[in-house]
């Protein structure tokens, strides 16, 4: 059992890393840039909008966490 | 141009692992033990082959758009890791990487680690410490070669830029015979965090069906904009430490 916990946590670590809200987000993006496509709008731009929220959004957590 | 983007950002993620894992390798082998720690890193890059192995012609059959749907997702999502590190870094709330004082780190641990022979190997300790060192800094590698190499349809090129970065970074480290202090790791990471990001966003993009404006060429604009956005958040990140700071008492002054 300690093993594959272990095992889960190592993959956790490797494709998630240190902020979660960062893994959530780009699936949500994604999924949303899916769904405009399927309504027929132009979304190209949607990714690269997110992009920027997420990184603002984690930089903020990351260095508020520092004090 | 993509692909001579492919090779530059494969080759740079991978001397940037490659210089990771050569401080662990040459910490644990001048202090030790050679033959048990190149044990180790023998069967760590007999794991990785097999990874690659197994993987790479499996992701080959996969469709491109689904293909692109989850790599580009997988990319995005590890770029921004990178970046965001290397932003923290470059703005100076996080510790620059220094091979130097993880090496001796390293040489620490190893001297007072105690010895036990288990199989065919000697000291154990070597062989698992080189293992794993080689191990999870490779596996990243072959995430990047396996993702770029089968997204771009040059697996191939991928893993000769690989290779290629393994072997430089060896070459330097063997004739210097110390930890590569001097390679600018942070601004590698950042290069190789902004080049996976847009590498992310575009995939993802095309997975999910968008059209990007001008095709390929949007690539580039993706990278300017990426550029941009992270060396933006580092002087943002910068001014708010700086403001953050206290005032240098009179003493400090002078």
């Amino acid at each position: 059992m300690r093993y594959v916990k272990s095992f889960g946590a190592f993959w956790y670590d490797f494709v998630v890393g240190d902020d979660p809200v960062v893994a959530v987000g780009v699936i949500i993006a994604i999924a949303a840039t899916a769904g405009l496509v399927a309504l027929g709008v132009t979304a190209w731009w949607l990714l690269p909008v997110a992009v920027t929220a997420l990184l603002a959004v984690s930089l903020r957590r990351a260095t508020r966490a520092k004090g | 141009m993509s692909f001579a983007f492919l090779l530059a950002s494969v080759f740079l993620a991978c001397a940037v692992e490659a210089v990771e894992a050569l401080t662990i390798v040459l910490a644990v082998g001048v202090t030790r033990q050679w033959r048990s720690t190149m044990l180790g890193v023998g069967s760590a890059l007999v794991v990785l082959a097999a990874v690659v192995a197994a993987l790479g012609p499996a992701l080959l059959l996969i469709p491109i758009s689904a293909l692109q749907l989850v790599v580009g997702g997988l990319l995005l999502i590890f770029g921004l890791q990178w970046l965001r590190k290397a932003i923290l870094r470059a703005s100076g709330y996080k510790a620059l990487h220094d091979e130097a004082s993880a090496y001796a780190r390293e040489v620490e641990a190893a001297r007072e680690a105690g010895s036990v022979r288990r199989f065919a190997v000697s000291d154990w300790y070597s062989y698992t410490i080189a293992f794993k060192g080689v191990l999870l800094e490779g596996l990243e590698v072959a995430f990047i070669v396996l993702t770029f190499g089968a997204n771009q349809g040059h697996l191939g090129w991928a893993a000769v830029a690989a290779a290629a970065a393994v072997l430089v970074v060896v070459a330097v480290g063997v004739a210097v015979r110390a930890p590569l202090a001097r390679v600018p790791e942070n601004t590698m990471k950042f290069a190789v965090g902004t080049m996976l990001t847009t590498f992310g966003v575009f995939w993802a993009g095309e997975g999910a069906g968008a059209d990007w404006p001008g095709g390929d060429v949007a690539l580039l604009g993706v990278l300017a904009f990426t550029l941009v956005m992270a060396l933006a958040a580092v002087a943002l990140l910068r001014r708010v430490r700086r403001a953050a700071a206290p005032a240098p008492t009179p003493a400090e002054v002078h």
